[in-house]
């Protein structure tokens, strides 16, 4: 049972270990010299070389590497080129707004799309079945930039409820942060919530075809409670999986979200970062978002143990 | 029908009530489309940062006012020798540091120097490169002695790049700018919003309002939203041309086209065949149809350019017949150049809107006198990389925002690749000579030289398109140098 967990936790040092290399090989062959990208058209060659110095840039790339890898293992991530302030503190206030942002929209999107889907399974070919997973489909054909600006229309410019953007910070008060994250947030929700509705509705089908169930249903067991007890339980695993990834997905992968609300995420900085060759930063974002992706993961994993105790076993 | 649910729980918080009043009338919010790297105007050369540092946070000896005239500034005034070589400016007294800290005649020289010195990364090095030496004659007075006479020099050291720092602060002023200006930094949200509150000890006229938050907003569709929702007053560089006609119609705002400094010109390879043939270069700009690019590009806004010179100069000669589009005059001049064929070439095209959509047009209308240019789109890094530094390029759509930049086609080794000794020469003389009717003289033979050159093809100044709430007013309509000063901005009820 513990082989389980420790060979999951394994592979995913391994797995952050040879994206490190990954990241890092790679943005420093991407074209374009971050200090000519600062000083712009008018400077002369030797403040270029200058900053490059201050920059660190003349250091060769493996001990450059190595100095990175180290520092990343006592949680020092360097220094911003463009921003000179150090990167970890960047990350943490995009993360401020990144992770409740993804934790509200995932919320949202699982307390609407479960129901839904659990409802439509249920009722099979049934008006209500068949108009929910339309809604669904549209909902996952919307882009969600589109939807965005339609919700700011609507709630900012129109109503002036709720501001079309921004983000205040949460140390000037809970409540107006939250109210700039309730439009992103819903816009975010849509597409996922269609999805995984869909996912939800499919998976139960599958497993309400089996033959346990004409067992359970056989035995004079209520429809209610074969759905709930007995086909429900078994029908979660893929909807985890999905889930796991959209968590993923939402906590760096919203930047045109980001762009339409200008709010200050992950996704922008990583963006920004990229155009302006802050390549320190993006090495920084993008580790941590491995990490974070490999950690989801393996919780995902995990949860599917909890969800099928079998797999305890297995191994 | 669960969407309608999410609409209504929406609806229901937002209803709850809130503690946001509405703004006190000393508030400014303005919109801003990039986010300075840092907020050092000696450290880097993003027109983001003087856009919030110029005149509000930081001061130089000398500044620009919003007609583009040389104004005072922490020098109440100067006098100059007669041989044009020495300068003596007599300072501001009881001026301080926004840490506390008196500024004096040590802080210019301190600020000069560093700017001059070998390990400085200032932007724009070339503002200082006629100084000798910078004395500080007694605490309220500075001499600086010049190398040759320059007719530049009050006005470069209005630049952002020749502000003045206090050697205390001047390595943290990236993070944490101490300047003299009526404004100083109280709040920087990294991504979201920098925010500047009134200097009570300011030295000059005070600031009207008491606070001002620029907010970043990159995306057109969101800065129209964020004006309309009035999340947002000001947009002194408003993004979306395409909605701007939106906000005349509206009277709760005003919108004011204004000028820049910003040449647009799609510049090419003058070494690489074929444009080393000047006949090619005139083809080119004969085919080349101005108002459709404009049009198409900016929705109208912009004005033509003949020339590399800001139409709202005083030695602005309108050069655009020169170039006019004429199809026939285009082929026949390229027949002449040995192409009546034409050719094949490439266009790279930086990120800007003027470029990326410029650049499709300009492409369409070479296509009619038989030129193939293959569009490569490329990011600022790897413009800055290929065609400016490496000069790896045929042609190239770009925007010169610098002030007082016609110098760049007499430079060596810049991207145009041009070489021309008798512009050399004159732009060599123009920077000698400080004013008068012999300088406006020579600025327009220069302009009617690089018409008949075309080293590059000049296609328009780019607009300030200002949109602000219709009851403020003391923004600067134009942008001889791009900044918002906020000095004499204050709302009208």
């Amino acid at each position: 049972m513990l082989s389980y967990a420790s060979n999951r936790v394994f592979i995913g040092i391994i797995t952050l270990l040879a994206a490190s290399v990954i990241i890092f090989a790679v943005l420093e062959v991407v074209p374009g010299d971050p200090a000519r990208l600062m000083l712009g058209m008018n400077a002369t060659e030797d403040a270029v070389r200058a900053l490059q110095e201050q920059m660190g840039f003349n250091q060769p790339l493996i001990w450059r590497y190595f100095n990175w890898l180290g520092g990343l293992l006592t949680g020092d991530f360097g220094k911003s080129y463009t921003y000179s302030v150090p990167v970890i503190d960047l990350i943490k206030e995009r993360i401020a707004v990144s992770l409740p942002l993804a934790l509200i929209s995932l919320a949202l999107s699982t307390m609407v799309a479960i129901p839904i889907g659990i409802f439509a399974a249920s009722r099979r070919g049934s008006v209500a079945d068949t108009s929910a997973m339309g809604i669904a489909q549209i909902g996952v054909a919307i882009p969600n930039f589109w939807f965005a600006l339609l919700l700011v229309y609507v709630f900012a410019v129109v109503l002036r409820l709720l501001p079309a953007g921004g983000f205040t910070g949460w140390e000037n008060g809970l409540w107006p942060s939250v109210k700039s994250l309730i439009l992103p947030s819903v816009a975010l929700a849509l597409p996922q919530a269609s999805i995984l509705a869909r996912v939800t509705r499919s998976s139960l089908l599958d497993v309400l075809g089996e033959n346990y169930i004409r067992t359970a249903r056989a035995k004079g067991l209520s429809r209610r409670k074969v759905l709930y007890h007995h086909a429900l339980r078994n029908a979660l695993i893929p909807v985890l999986t999905i889930i796991g990834m959209q968590f993923s997905f939402l906590l760096a992968g919203t930047i045109i979200v980001e762009n339409v609300f200008y709010l200050p995420g992950l996704g922008r900085l990583v963006f920004q970062a990229i155009t302006q060759r802050d390549l320190i930063v993006v090495e920084g974002v993008v580790i941590i978002l491995v990490a974070t992706v490999i950690v989801v993961n393996l919780l995902v994993d995990l949860s599917y143990a909890i969800v099928d105790p079998r797999l305890w076993s297995r191994r | 029908m669960n969407i309608w649910k999410v609409f209504l729980f929406g609806t229901a918080i937002a209803l709850l009530p809130s503690a946001t009043s509405f703004a006190a009338k000393t508030d400014l919010v303005l919109g801003i489309v990039l986010e300075p790297p840092h907020l050092d105007p000696t450290a880097g050369a993003a027109a983001a940062i003087d856009e919030i540092v110029y005149a509000n946070i930081f001061e130089g000896l000398t500044r620009i006012g919003p007609k583009g005239d040389v104004l005072p500034a922490l020098a109440e005034s100067w006098t100059k020798s007669d041989d044009g070589k020495v300068y003596t400016f007599k300072l501001h007294k009881d001026v301080k540091f926004h840490d506390g800290t008196t500024f004096d005649a040590g802080d210019v020289k301190f600020s000069l120097d560093r700017a001059r010195n070998e390990k400085s990364t200032n932007a724009q090095k070339g503002l200082f490169a006629a100084i000798d030496t910078v004395e500080s004659v007694d605490p309220l007075t500075v001499k600086v002695t010049l190398r040759q006479p320059s007719g530049d020099f009050l006005y470069n050291m209005a630049w952002g790049d020749a502000v003045i720092v206090a050697p205390e602060s001047a390595d943290t002023n990236k993070d944490k700018p101490v300047g003299t200006g009526p404004f100083k930094l109280e709040n920087w949200a990294k991504g979201s919003q920098i925010v500047i509150a009134k200097n009570p000890d300011y030295w000059g006229s005070p600031a009207q309002l008491n606070k001002a938050t620029f907010r970043i907003i990159p995306d057109p569709a969101a800065a129209t939203a964020a004006l309309l929702a009035g999340d947002v007053q000001a947009f002194p560089v408003f993004p979306s041309y395409e909605t701007i006609a939106q906000f005349q119609a509206d009277p709760r705002f005003k919108v004011v086209i204004g000028t820049t400094e910003g040449e647009t010109v799609m510049g090419m390879n003058n070494k690489k065949p074929p444009f080393d043939n000047v006949k090619v270069r005139q083809a080119i700009a004969h085919a080349i149809d101005r108002k459709t690019v404009i049009d198409g590009a900016m929705f109208g806004f912009g004005t033509p350019i003949g020339s590399f010179f800001p139409p709202h100069h005083p030695a602005y000669l309108d050069l655009t017949a020169e170039t006019a589009y004429d199809s026939a005059l285009a082929k026949k001049l390229l027949t002449e150049a040995g192409y009546p064929e034409g050719f094949k070439t490439t266009l790279k095209l930086p990120p800007p809107t003027y470029a990326r959509r410029g650049g499709e047009i300009i492409a369409a209308q070479l296509r009619d006198i038989g030129i193939e240019a293959e569009i490569i789109p490329v990011e600022w890094a790897q413009w800055l990389d290929q065609v400016f530094k490496n000069k790896n390029y045929d042609m190239t759509i770009v925007s010169h925002t610098e002030p007082n930049d016609l110098n760049i086609f007499a430079r060596d080794d810049y991207y145009f690749n041009y070489d021309s000794p008798p512009f050399k020469a004159m732009i060599k003389e123009i920077e000698a000579i400080s004013d008068g009717p012999e300088r406006t003289e020579l600025y327009r033979q220069a302009q009617k030289l690089l018409a008949a050159d075309e080293p590059a093809v000049f296609l328009f100044q780019l607009p300030k398109t200002g949109v602000w709430d219709a009851k403020i007013e003391g923004l600067w309509e134009n942008g001889p140098i791009q900044a918002n000063d906020l000095t004499a901005v204050k709302w009208t009820d």
